[in-house]
């Protein structure tokens, strides 16, 4: 009779102490108990926010909405100080309350950034915003509302494999977009561009998104005297040898945007010989007369662009195919990773305009194929000799080895024959 | 001259090596010369008696001539790699390329040292499973069978200190991952895992020790080993199988009848490994960097898989000890009653079938060849 109620007795107060325990580590937040039992529109806040970076920082629904968390009557947590929903217009002002307060944000993390608003207020979107374009984007569309997370983790809205998509939310919105004479392809543009296949095949968290090149907070197109800069962030060598190059006055003169004019923007595909002159993607012809004379020397240096590439696939082919084989090509690889970087440096020097340097470094990189050539040609005679080598030395051994079994049982039958 | 040469042939000696008449006076002058220094008549009369019983499962036992066979290779090709092998962290790995390269034939050296190696390590389980399950280490072979489980480990050693020695990516990670189970061996673990490593980590100082253990400490420990081992079974001839009928046991001579044979596996053998080294010669592999990270899939040679992959099954706590220490501590109990099977398996020394020590060893190649697949199969595990 005593145990049963010994065993009650522990499973009560047991229970209580964890209560106890667990409500007493937790702070109270009867939004949070409301809104999970509520429908669904005002239950999904509440399910979204505990993964919310505020939440993890301790921050309460309170925080941004007002309102006294720690009644549980309705009427009483929804004091004086509720706000309810932010309108849009006060969703800047209100995450720059604490934002932009630098004492405040440095208890959190240090090393963020305060401007955001300031940054944001020269942007198109601020500028929009500032103007009452209610549609212009503020800090929710990019950042989300109640799960918001930092951009370094791969599930922000902000994280570069999400950006092009995030903008994408309004500039691939062709009737949002109309008003402001802005194209919507940008995103499926970009999609298709180089920089995004570096990003989302070759998972490149380096490769360039939408933000790269327009800015954060102070997103706007960059101007064209500006786009080479914008584009030098990560391609300083073309950059320098264009910026001496006699295109670089010309274009100035001409209002033409320096990288972009050949390369594009947005759905930039990767650079190819066949933008030279004569190509298939011709860019020269944009300014230059087929039959002027930087025309036709441009053109002819394609040609030998185009063959010294198609020489170097034949011989990674060659080097590939031997090693295969197992002869040790370690040295022919080198070399013809030596005669690829002179190959690919002469390619640069297109942007400065020199064709005898060009010229000079396609000479380099042909010298250091011939190189190669010959490397290839000793290791396939390698290879060969190891064949005919083994052909030889396996029929040799394995009659040899027959040979010797044949003699055994011919002895074996002779002791026989005699015992 | 003549009258010598008639003295000689006409002396009697029944171990005289040259026949009467066809061999030429000057060679057998010389033969003459030679045996009355080197007194070889006891070897010849060794090499004549002795015979060596043919019966059904004959074909195992020419898989312990086929382990010395690749051991002389391995003494043989290890010599000649020693010539361009240089054991210092800047030119291991430099010093194969140039082997592989550039050396006449060196590619063909370095491919049939790694490959002999591991058919010799193939070849000794083979050899060791086979003689267990024919009872081959019963009463009056136990020591015969215990210096072979020496020997098994002696070369599997060879394999562990030549896996680091061409000090690529896959090696350096392997023996790191290797000697950080060594050190969690209980109590002497961390002693033995500092003694290999020369230091705290893989470093220089591990190629050098582990260079020095694959050249100097293994091939002495090898040579004394295998030493006893063949002088036994010279002295007490090879067993035969329990429960073979008589009539289906004959002697054959062991020289020239079973040597033939076995050197016709020998010359099979070695056709094979051309083979195998022509169309897959030993990989270089990328040099080892000890501050990338460690490559994903990382194990060691086959022949340790089994005990790699164990280990990695083990559940983390077992009846409240560390699960890995208690793994390595069923391996090393595990490996002693295997050495120790001469002195346990009474039946066996009685010339009686025991059923129960053959379903131990049927249930051990079960498990060796099991986990080794498991690694293979499963490389993400």
């Amino acid at each position: 009779m005593r145990k049963p109620l010994l065993k009650l007795f522990l499973t009560v107060s047991g229970a209580l102490t964890l209560g106890i325990l667990l409500f007493s580590q937790e702070k109270k937040n009867s939004c949070l108990e409301c809104h999970l039992q509520l429908e669904e529109k005002l239950a999904a806040p509440a399910r979204s926010y505990p993964h919310d970076i505020h939440a993890n920082y301790g921050l309460l629904c309170s925080a941004c909405h007002g309102g006294n968390p720690d009644k549980e009557d309705m009427d009483e947590a929804k004091d004086k100080t509720f706000k309810g929903t932010p309108g849009r217009k006060e969703i800047p002002l209100l995450c720059a309350s604490c934002h932009s307060n630098a004492n405040y944000m440095r208890q959190y993390n240090p090393r963020l950034r305060v401007d955001q608003l300031e940054l944001y207020l020269t942007s198109h979107h601020g500028r929009a915003y500032q103007k009452g374009d209610l549609k212009a984007a503020v800090c929710t569309d990019c950042h989300g509302v109640h799960g918001i997370q930092a951009a370094s983790m791969p599930q922000s809205l902000t994280f570069a494999w999400n950006l092009a998509k995030t903008c994408g939310q309004c500039h691939s919105d062709a009737n949002l977009m109309k008003p402001y004479g802005l194209s919507s392809q940008q995103e499926e543009d970009y999609r298709a561009s180089v920089h995004a296949r570096a990003l989302y095949e070759k998972k490149d968290l380096s490769a360039p998104t939408c933000n790269d090149c327009h800015g954060n907070h102070g997103a706007a197109p960059p101007e064209v005297a500006s786009v080479a800069n914008v584009c030098r962030q990560c391609h300083p060598s073309p950059a320098e040898l264009f910026s001496r190059s006699p295109h670089k006055s010309a274009f100035d003169e001409a209002g033409i945007s320096e990288c972009e004019a050949c390369h594009g923007h947005h759905r930039i595909a990767p650079p190819s010989d066949e933008m030279l002159a004569g190509g298939k993607e011709d860019t020269c012809s944009q300014c230059h007369d087929t039959d002027s004379n930087p025309y036709r020397l441009w053109s002819d240096l394609r040609e030998k662009f185009h063959d010294l590439n198609r020489r170097l696939d034949s011989l990674s082919s060659r080097v590939e195919a031997v090693r295969k084989k197992g002869v040790e090509v370690s040295e022919a690889r080198f070399e013809l990773q030596q005669a690829k970087s002179s190959f690919v440096e002469a390619r640069n020097l297109v942007h400065g305009l020199s064709a005898n340097e060009v010229e000079k470094r396609l000479e380099e990189s042909l010298a250091t194929m011939s190189k190669v050539e010959d490397l290839a040609a000793a290791a396939e005679k390698e290879a060969k000799l190891r064949k005919t080598g083994l052909v030889v030395a396996t029929a040799f051994l394995f009659l040899l080895a027959l040979a010797i079994l044949l003699k055994a049982r011919q002895l074996s039958r002779r002791r026989d024959l005699k015992g | 001259m003549k009258e010598k040469d008639e003295r000689l042939r006409d002396s009697g000696n029944k171990h005289s090596v040259f026949p009467a008449g066809g061999k030429k006076p000057k060679t057998q002058e010389l033969l003459a010369y030679l045996q009355e220094r080197f007194k070889w008549e006891g070897i010849v009369d060794l090499a004549r008696k002795k015979t060596v019983p043919e019966h059904p499962y004959s074909f195992w036992t020419y898989f312990g001539g086929l382990c010395l066979f690749l051991f002389v290779i391995q003494v043989v090709t290890g010599a000649l790699l020693l010539l361009y092998y240089v054991p210092t962290v800047d030119k291991a790995h430099e010093s194969i390329i140039f082997v592989m390269g550039q050396v006449r034939f060196g590619w063909l050296v370095r491919s049939v040292h790694s490959w002999s190696a591991n058919i010799l390590i193939g070849a000794i389980f083979i050899h060791m499973f086979s003689t267990f399950l024919l009872k081959g280490y019963r009463r009056p072979r136990e020591i015969t069978w215990v210096t072979g489980f020496f020997l098994l480990l002696i070369f599997m050693a060879f394999g562990f200190s030549g896996y680091l020695l061409p000090w690529n990516e896959l090696s350096f990670f392997a023996t790191r991952v290797g000697t950080d189970i060594l050190g969690q061996v209980p109590i002497v673990g961390p002693a033995l895992k500092t003694f290999f490593l020369g230091g705290p980590e893989v470093s220089g100082a591990t190629l050098s020790r582990f260079y020095w253990f694959h050249i100097v400490v293994l091939p002495v420990a090898a040579l004394v080993f295998l030493g006893i081992h063949l002088y036994l079974i010279q002295v007490q001839g090879i067993s035969r199988p329990i429960g073979v009928k008589p009539e289906k046991i004959r002697e054959i001579p062991f020289f020239p009848d079973f040597f033939l044979r076995d050197a016709a596996v020998w010359f099979s053998v070695l056709a094979l490994i051309g083979v195998l080294c022509v169309f897959f010669p030993w990989e270089i592999g990328e040099k080892a960097d000890p501050f990338a990270p460690t490559p994903i899939g990382i194990r060691p040679e086959w022949y340790f898989t089994f005990m790699f992959t164990t280990l990695k099954l083990v559940p983390a706590h077992i009846l409240g000890l560390e699960g890995e220490k208690v793994a390595l501590l069923a391996f090393a109990f595990a490996g002693l009653l295997w050495m120790l099977i001469p002195y346990w398996d009474k039946k066996a020394s009685r010339d009686q079938r025991n059923l129960f020590t053959t379903a131990v060893g049927i249930v051990v190649i079960i498990y060796i060849t099991a986990m080794t697949l498991i690694t293979y199969l499963f490389p993400r595990l």
